[in-house]
């Protein structure tokens, strides 16, 4: 009781010293609450058989929108849906991190400085359109009449092919897309990190005879490992977030294509405004709420054990 | 007799180091071009199609040199009511109040997280960095947009939502560290209190920083679709890219609304989406060139880490 008093006073004479910053604080208080915490004892809606017209009192049904959900084993929504999920991001994080790296990489050896700082600016373009241009591409590039890829293979000779009814072409188109969008963006956080690194080791290489490809492998790649690790490893934290604009903007509701780039996003955005499901979809949402918490949980103690500076928190 | 020797062994590693670095610069500024090519020539597909006509691209599709010269697409686009002005209009408040409020927010925020001597500062940063940790997903949020805040169908949905960011406030919130404490308490002695600290002395330093969280913001607002998408039902209100993603699920709808199919025009339909994209995404691109020096600056001083 006294500890309690105490701990009162204390933050009492506090708030009366500092009055002017928790006044400050008081928009970014509000707005978390409204927009983050808020939401959360809505997390109740995925035992409800969700009803428009009653809310949060609509039928409490249990576990059943889970079972639902989890039925068939391998057959089921959730193991399709988080399979697709989990693959994407982590040809996303792979692939992207790869391009990313070789072109700072190789960005950080050309000695033209203009020629470095201009195509850091075109490759900086697809970062700065909306998923909506994207689409536009995406459409313009392979659609079956005009598209770019048809008309090239017509006038080779080929057959035409129809991309939007075949679901096996798409994992690689949108894997693509996403490396491409991602490109500049990466090619700036890396060559920062290279450049970070001593310029009296560069010069000491030179000195030594170190070719442009030496120095690569044996300066920057080496260097750079620690950082790429650790970027690696914390991005797996976020593997079951999916990227709903860049999949709703290129597949749309297309039901042809959805068994192969249905994500946990997609589903849950489609109980909302077309199925209108929304017991589902908050248990699908629930699920992914809960399990991408426990995986950056485990990711960032692993960090913290391999090396205490690079963890989150 | 030996001296020349070695001086012509050195000289021969000399020569062949930089053959070889010369073949190495020669082939990585061919594919860095490659790769930049790669990223713009789709702007260009998009550019040289909206000034292709319908027919051109009805015969012979589309592609990245324009086929003729029209402005038929643009013209269309533009007469099809006051729909695109309207959008510019809605796009342009959203993206200068959002982005002026937003950057206001979490200056504020980021300097108070900033100061050593508030005492529950970790306390206020973790309230914000949970938010990240987990968060109730998309349809607990949606329903508290419509049932308790009312924000359906209200402008301010576009604005409000993405005020703050807890990526941004610990950007800012960096960026002050990295400013000397003496600054600060010298300010202290001439007796300005905490805003006017901030006020003052933080944020004209901060300069940087700013410049930006202004842009991530500005961007962000720009290229808004999503809530549009979700909450918007009034067609004065689409934003711009929400008014081109419409306009691609339906053109045809569109048209007969305006009554134009009926009169017997034949309607530039593809085209005129590709007119609409550059009407959208221009000014982005026309600014970014002059703009992208705050961006990388800004983000490397900052740091990403929370």
């Amino acid at each position: 009781m006294l500890s309690k008093m105490n701990g009162k006073t204390r933050w009492f004479s506090d708030f009366r010293k500092h009055k002017t910053y928790y006044f400050m604080l008081i928009p970014m208080v509000v707005f978390f609450i409204l927009f983050a915490y808020l939401p959360m004892p809505g997390l109740y809606y995925a035992f409800v058989d969700y009803d428009f017209m009653r809310g949060l009192r609509s039928p409490f049904i249990g576990f059943k929108n889970f079972e639902f959900l989890f039925r068939g084993g391998s057959q089921s929504i959730i193991w399709r849906l988080t399979k697709n999920t989990v693959l994407y991001n982590i040809a996303f994080i792979a692939l992207g991190n790869l391009c990313q790296i070789a072109a700072a990489v190789i960005l950080k050896e050309i000695k033209q400085k203009y020629f470095v700082r201009v195509s850091q600016t075109l490759m900086l373009m697809p970062y700065f359109v909306s998923m909506v241009i994207v689409g536009v591409i995406t459409y313009n590039l392979f659609n079956y009449n005009y598209g770019i890829i048809n008309n090239f293979l017509n006038s080779l000779g080929f057959e035409k092919y129809d991309f939007y009814q075949n679901p096996v072409v798409w994992p690689f188109i949108i894997v693509f897309v996403n490396v491409w969008k991602g490109l500049g963006y990466g090619v700036v956080v890396y060559l920062a990190a290279i450049l970070g690194i001593d310029e009296s080791i560069y010069e000491a290489a030179y000195v030594d005879g170190a070719s442009n490809w030496k120095r690569i492998k044996y300066v920057t790649l080496p260097l750079l490992k620690p950082t790429v690790i650790m970027m690696f490893l914390l991005s797996l934290g976020g593997i079951l977030k999916g990227s709903f604009d860049l999949f709703y903007q290129i597949i749309g509701n297309n039901g042809l294509l959805l068994n192969a780039t249905d994500i946990i996003d997609t589903y849950v955005y489609r109980t909302l405004a077309v199925n209108f499901n929304m017991g589902l979809g908050s248990a699908a949402g629930m699920y992914q709420s809960v399990f991408g918490f426990v995986l950056i949980m485990v990711v960032n103690t692993t960090v913290k054990k391999l090396s205490p500076d690079n963890a989150l928190f | 007799m030996k001296l020349n020797n070695k001086h012509a062994i050195n000289n021969t590693v000399h020569i062949k180091h930089s053959w070889k670095d010369k073949l190495f610069q020669i082939i990585a500024m061919i594919v860095i071009t490659l790769v930049a090519a790669g990223c713009v020539i789709p702007f260009l597909l998009i550019l040289s199609g909206s000034f292709s006509s319908e027919a051109a691209i009805a015969v012979n599709g589309y592609s990245i040199f324009p086929q003729d010269f029209t402005l038929d697409a643009y013209k269309t686009v533009l007469s099809l009511g006051n729909r695109i002005p309207k959008a510019y209009m809605v796009t342009i408040f959203i993206t200068v109040v959002g982005a002026g409020v937003g950057v206001i927010l979490t200056s504020m925020s980021g300097y108070v997280l900033s100061r050593s001597d508030f005492k529950y500062r970790n306390v206020a940063a973790f309230f914000i960095y949970f938010t990240t940790l987990f968060g109730a997903g998309l349809i607990p949020s949606y329903l508290v947009n419509v049932n308790i805040l009312h924000l359906n169908n209200n402008i301010l949905v576009l604005i409000i939502p993405s005020l703050l960011s807890p990526f941004n406030i610990f950007l800012f919130r960096n960026f002050l560290k990295s400013i000397p404490d003496a600054l600060m308490e010298s300010a202290r002695i001439d007796g300005a209190g905490d805003f006017k600290i901030y006020w003052k002395v933080m944020l004209p330093l901060s300069k940087p920083a700013i410049a930006t969280i202004g842009l991530f913001l500005a961007l962000a607002y720009w290229n808004e679709w999503y809530r549009c998408n979700l909450y918007i039902k009034n067609p004065d209100m689409y934003t711009l890219q929400y008014l081109l993603y419409n306009m691609l699920q339906n053109i045809e709808k569109m048209f007969s609304e305006q009554g134009l199919a009926a009169v017997g025009i034949q309607i530039p339909s593809e085209t005129m989406k590709l007119a609409t994209a550059i009407l959208a995404t221009g000014p982005v691109l026309v600014f970014y060139p002059f703009v992208q020096k705050y961006f990388t600056g800004g983000l490397i001083v900052g740091g990403v880490k929370g």
